[in-house]
């Protein structure tokens, strides 16, 4: 057969496929990103289909899917946000910081994995999935909840520290030398520094550059500039990711809405793709090895998010049950520790068990996490020995 | 009234006000421009029992209704089928200028050209009230007349000293 045509037949099969997992974790109500890393792995070594025709496009477009994850999530955020939510919770975030990169750190060494494998590990156990939870609160109708903001603050502090994370995380997989690297990291922080002093005072100007009544013209505009930005970062050794989540940041206003509502689609498509390769990527035999490891590391990093929400709220003086609400509705973990995976994994510099831990862990937490949320509730009420009252 | 407003980085605003029996009752408006009506638990300040998603048509609808004035308006509109003499129940609400004040200092028939016949105060129904009788706070004054002067007195009715 011919290989265009082969490939277009497996590209089909996938998305068809993805299609049909996406409408079932609609239906279970659960974020679709476990489901696809599930359906990489079945599609991969020993899976359904041989996918040999499609690795060229899937590798692009697992890059562009992650360029978009950042850049939208830079567009829910406006500069000012990210300075007030900087200023008013850093302690928060540093507890959350603290607490949950050192179960991560202390995998790593306890297997070996070294220094770079314990920076990459610290990552993954300490970001829980803005995506995940923004939706979980919506869903349970707490958006006007007070421990809610509190919530939100601790995910604008981490998706703020991912920004100096992502950078370093790439240096230091990269370089050879520990000169080198420092050397890397310190052009990387300076840059970003620029870019969110930039995106504070000059955010209108990008957005009005980009902006376009048009909508074809103005997509093409937007996905433009993300990949040429997130080029350019890349070229500076800064990660493509972060350029975009920086471009995402730098654009306001209505142009950000506008933006919001037309790379949704697109985001979706790639972004499921990109599961999807790490899922393929992943040999479904190293995964039984280190399920043990995952779940303790599960079940430890789901009680360290607990602590981080309790504390947070409690210094909000907000009362036990909302310190327990916060708490759970921080486990969530997804997208961010799987693009931290894929970055390490794809620089060869991590051993490969590192992937097949990262995928049984933020499967576990990206399915509890949500659980976790619903749930809290009741299990407070019978901690406390209280019956439930009528609400209203 | 104080209005607390708190951004909710990502989603968008919330506003509230907390009311005087410790409630929080208020809006979170979303960035996409959706509202949601919310209202917080009795056994649990914290959390909210209801968060109801409104259109923008449904919230200012909402809106118009707990304002009294249009509710006056809207009253009127209601009873344009009607011809001639309608009936109308005005509630005695806390703070407005007649409550514990008697009857009589309203003036009504005088002022409006419509009578009041009844009031209705708890089970009870008290028919043809004198001047005399003291107007007390939740009492249901059953008011007939024609539409404009129904709506004049629930103006006064619902006037503040």
């Amino acid at each position: 057969m011919d290989p265009t045509t082969l490939s277009l037949i497996q590209l089909g099969i996938v998305f068809f496929a993805l299609g049909f997992l996406g409408r079932l974790a609609g239906r279970i109500g659960m974020s679709p990103v476990p489901l696809y890393l599930l359906g990489g792995l079945a599609f991969g070594n020993g899976g359904f289909v041989n996918l040999g025709g499609i690795d060229d496009f899937a590798h692009i477009a697992s890059e562009i899917g992650v360029i978009l994850l950042l850049l939208m999530l830079g567009l829910e955020y406006t500069a000012k946000e990210l300075v007030t939510g900087l200023r008013q919770s850093w302690m928060a975030g540093l507890v959350d910081l603290v607490l949950n990169m050192l179960p991560g750190v202390a995998v790593a060494l306890i297997l070996g994995w070294g220094p770079v494998g314990a920076l990459v590990m610290a990552g993954i156990t300490y970001s829980s999935s803005s995506g995940i939870i923004a939706k979980v609160l919506g869903d349970l109708g707490r958006l006007g909840n007070r421990e809610t903001p509190v919530i939100l603050a601790v995910l604008v502090i981490e998706d703020l520290a991912m920004a100096a994370y992502l950078p370093i995380l790439t240096a230091v997989l990269a370089s050879v030398s520990f000169l080198g690297g420092l050397t890397a990291v310190g052009i990387s922080l300076a840059v970003i520094t620029m870019v969110l002093l930039g995106a504070l005072r000059y955010g209108h100007m990008v957005s009005n550059v980009l902006d376009s009544p048009d909508r074809e013209s103005f997509l093409l505009k937007l996905l433009g500039a993300a990949l040429l930005v997130a080029g350019v970062a890349s070229a500076l050794q800064v990660s493509a990711a972060v350029g975009a989540f920086l471009l995402g940041i730098a654009i306001s206003g209505g142009t950000a809405e506008n933006a919001t509502r037309v790379l949704e689609p697109l985001r979706d498509l790639f972004a499921a793709m990109f599961f999807v390769l790490f899922g393929l990527n992943t040999d479904p035999r190293t995964i039984p090895p280190v399920l043990g490891v995952a779940l303790i590391l599960a079940l430890v990093t789901a009680l360290t998010k607990v602590a981080t929400g309790w504390w947070a709220a409690k210094q909000q003086g907000i009362g036990v049950p909302g310190r327990a609400r916060a708490g759970a509705a921080l486990i969530a973990r997804g997208e961010f520790s799987i693009v931290i995976a894929g970055l390490a994994v794809a620089s060869g510099a991590v051993p490969t068990e590192l992937a097949a831990l990262a995928t049984t862990y933020v499967l576990i937490m990206a399915v509890s996490g949500p659980i976790a949320a619903r749930y809290v509730e009741p299990l407070v009420r019978v901690v406390q020995g209280k019956k439930p009252e009528p609400a209203i | 009234m104080n209005i607390e407003e708190t951004p909710l980085p990502g989603i968008g605003v919330r506003r509230e006000l907390r009311l005087a029996t410790g409630r929080r009752v208020g809006v979170v408006t979303h960035r996409d421009g959706h509202t949601e009506l919310i209202l917080s638990r009795v056994d649990d300040p914290d959390a909210c029992a209801a968060s109801i998603p409104l259109s923008a048509d449904e919230a200012s609808t909402l809106g118009q209704l707990l304002g009294s004035a249009q509710l006056v308006a809207q009253l009127t509109a209601e009873q344009e089928d009607v011809s001639g003499i309608s009936t109308h129940q005005i509630m005695i609400r806390k703070g407005t200028a007649f409550a514990g004040r008697p009857l009589g200092d309203t003036q009504m028939r005088t002022r409006t050209g419509t009578s009041i016949v009844a009031l209705l105060r708890g089970d009870d129904v008290i028919a043809s009230p004198r001047p005399g009788e003291i107007l007390k706070v939740d009492d249901l004054v059953v008011i007939v007349g024609t539409d404009n002067g129904l709506a004049d007195a629930a103006l006064i009715l619902q006037s503040r000293p």
